[in-house]
């Protein structure tokens, strides 16, 4: 059973949502990110969802752009990004690791190096921002070769004969955006995502997690009561962009808001 | 890398690109879930008004009335007499309503966006002259429109950026990455994405996800439509090679299309080279980049070999964009297309040229193909023709030239 997998059905026994924070992978600085993976898992985090940087990260908003022009001043390639994976992995062996990114490094490493190195390095799942399942067939298949979960958008835009399409192409998890906009965007309707994620689950068993526009712990304890899994990006990423420089205080801030939300989940039940 | 098994004889050039939208391996739909739904409603709506008898009767009058089609096809005697050799005839899309061919584009859109009941559109612009076109035609509508235009852009077109205001339109300057069109690309996506229920996304050039690339192709076809039939006119016969610069590839496209089937006529389309190929300084995809994906397509990219995309340069803010649109890439591939290089330097010496001994200032970006055909012409006999796409005007890139030869306006 994969990691993703296992974790799931740990967490269902348990009764919980996973909490699942995302950071880009060498921001501010190469050396803060394996660090700051461990601490992000002691403060509460289940998976970890890591950005691969890219220069034209098209759905995402200005503060993960921003982060992305961090990590490319350090010219964090795929390789480096593997490296660190490799390097968490040394003294943590069960928490799943998902890459986020665009597919361009991807097709510049070739899609069967791609998913062959990631294994190695113990990466779970790889969630392509630019790639619907309509083009996804050349890279599913190594994917799956080596085991490694594809994971899917969904959006409050996506109808029945896409989330059907997409579910099939899917496994680990899915991840349903729960607005219109890029990453970093405001304001989350909590009545409307419970809406479309139990619509979702209508067609699938595979978990669903939720991301865009969770920000704050009461926030992710709403949103962990009607899905599987709560993502929390941009704000981590506002707080390395607002420290940089200063790893101490950006790793007890993440960990501090990390804390919070999983009480303020795991209080809810 | 020519695919032996194709007879160029034998295509069905108005088959492509596929349902998938592509063409050979490249065009497709690579954008992100939440763009999808848009791009499948546009997708769809294209493919029922594209042949919709009433809206091309609105776009052909339009085009008329409008824009002052049919655009001459002028032979350049004086000009073909001094380079010595083959006859070169310039398709003056110059003479348009506003200035170049990109007008020809955003009537179709923008009009479809209107059957669509989309009430917000919006643009990127490079050059400016996608951005001026675009709000032109919704001042003329009465819709709401927003471009998005690099900072390095804003300044260097600063002419088109005030022709944009004064027609009613907000010109957003985008700040991120290399200030330049692929980034107002970028941040126009970003907006469709946040505003998709009332927002259309005016696309410039023959690039991005499917339908985009067949759409604009479709739009300035008309291009190569008139020429051919201009060209019979005039001499009695087909051209022996047709040119234009590449952007992204709509004012190429748009003159190529008409011509793939005729395997006589020769096709040369001309990059920014820049600095030079061999230098990092271009903006010439085809000649020196790879296959990769951005803004919603695969495409010839200029990227590192971590895939990051590379800032490109030319002088012409219009051709100085990373990518190329999917069907150049697939005639590149299969051989029914050449695509060459032209420097700064050499396209400067276009632009003086065709100013001093034509008469017609041209833009900087259509100087490139300009200077191609200098080189050409004195290769061929003088019984030979080029068809030359002189795809704007050059009254946007009189402060361009004035800095470069120390001339303060
Ligand atoms: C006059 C002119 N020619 C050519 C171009 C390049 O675009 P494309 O390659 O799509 O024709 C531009 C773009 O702004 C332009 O303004």
């Amino acid at each position: 059973m994969s990691r993703i997998q296992t974790k799931f059905e740990q967490l269902k026994v348990e009764g919980k949502a996973a909490l699942v924070p995302y950071v880009t992978a060498g921001d501010s600085h190469p050396g803060l990110t394996v660090p700051l993976m461990h601490a992000m898992v002691k403060a509460g985090a289940d998976a970890i969802e890591l950005g691969v940087p890219f220069s034209d990260p098209m759905a995402d908003g200005p503060t993960i752009q921003l982060a992305c022009e961090r990590a490319l001043e350090h010219n964090v390639s795929l390789d480096d990004v593997f490296g660190m994976v490799k390097e968490f992995r040394q003294t943590d062996d069960d928490t799943p690791v998902i890459l986020m990114g665009y597919l361009n490094p991807l097709e510049a490493m070739g899609y069967d190096k791609f998913a062959e190195e990631a294994k190695a390095s113990g990466v779970d799942g790889m969630l392509t921002v630019d790639l619907p399942p309509e083009e996804a067939e050349d890279l599913l298949t190594p994917l799956n070769n080596q085991g490694i979960d594809a994971i899917f958008l969904l959006s409050p835009t996506t109808r029945q004969h896409r989330i059907e399409r997409i579910v099939a192409a899917g496994s680990g998890y899915l991840y349903y955006v729960s607005l219109k906009g890029v990453t970093g965007s405001n304001a989350l309707d909590v009545d409307d995502v419970q809406k479309h994620v139990s619509n979702i689950k209508q067609y699938t068993d595979i978990p669903v997690g939720v991301g865009f526009g969770i920000k704050d712990a009461v926030t992710a304890a709403a949103v962990s009561k009607v899905s599987d899994a709560v993502v929390v990006g941009s704000v981590l990423v506002k707080m390395i962009e607002d420290n940089a420089g200063d790893d101490t205080t950006i790793i007890n801030n993440i960990s501090g808001l990390l804390g919070d939300m999983r009480q303020a989940m795991d209080n809810t039940l | 890398m020519l695919n032996p098994e194709l007879d160029l004889n034998t295509v069905d050039w108005n088959a492509m690109p596929n349902e998938a939208g592509h063409f050979g391996i490249y065009g497709g739909r690579f954008a992100a879930e939440t763009l999808m739904e848009a791009i499948e409603e546009l997708g769809d709506a294209y493919a029922k008004l594209k042949d919709d008898p009433v809206l091309l009767a609105t776009i052909d009058r339009d085009l008329a009335f409008y824009v002052g089609r049919p655009s001459p096809l002028y032979h350049a005697e004086r000009w073909s007499r001094e380079l010595g050799g083959a006859q070169i005839y310039l398709k003056r899309e110059d003479l348009n309503h506003t200035g170049a061919h990109k007008i020809n584009n955003t009537i179709g859109q923008v009009l479809l966006a209107k059957h669509m009941g989309k009430t917000r559109i919006i643009a990127e612009t490079g050059a400016g002259q996608h951005g001026v076109a675009t709000a032109t035609i919704c001042a003329r509508l009465g819709l709401e429109c927003i471009v998005y235009m690099g900072a390095v852009d804003i300044i260097r077109q600063a002419p088109n950026v005030f022709r944009m205001k004064l027609l009613g339109a907000e010109v957003r300057p985008v700040e991120s990455g290399s200030k330049t069109l692929k980034d107002a690309l970028n941040e126009a996506m970003r907006d469709w994405v946040t505003n998709v229920d009332n927002t259309f996304y005016c696309i410039g050039t023959v690039a991005g996800p499917d339908p985009y690339p067949k759409m604009v192709r479709d739009f300035q076809a008309v291009i190569g439509r008139e020429a051919k039939q201009q060209c019979i006119d005039q001499t009695g016969r087909l051209p022996d090679a047709v040119m234009a610069c590449v952007g992204g590839g709509s004012n190429a496209i748009g003159l190529f299309h008409e011509f793939l089937g005729d395997t006589s006529v020769e096709i040369y389309g001309v990059e920014a080279a820049g600095r030079g190929l061999n230098t990092l300084e271009h903006a010439a995809p085809l000649c020196q980049g790879k296959p990769g994906v951005l803004h919603g397509n695969r495409m010839y990219l200029m990227a590192d070999a971590n895939g990051q995309i590379t800032e490109t340069h030319s002088i012409s803010a219009g051709l100085d964009y990373p990518g190329v649109g999917p069907e150049h890439c697939w005639l590149k591939d299969i051989g029914r297309a050449n695509y060459v290089g032209v420097t700064d330097d050499e396209a400067m010496a276009g632009f003086h040229a065709l100013t001093r001994i034509e008469g017609i200032i041209p833009a900087l970006e259509s100087s490139h193909a300009l200077a191609y055909a200098m080189k050409k012409a004195p290769e061929m006999s003088t019984d030979k023709t080029i068809i030359v796409c002189l795809s704007g005007r050059g009254d946007k890139d009189l402060n361009t030239v004035a800095d470069l030869e120390g001339i303060t306006l």
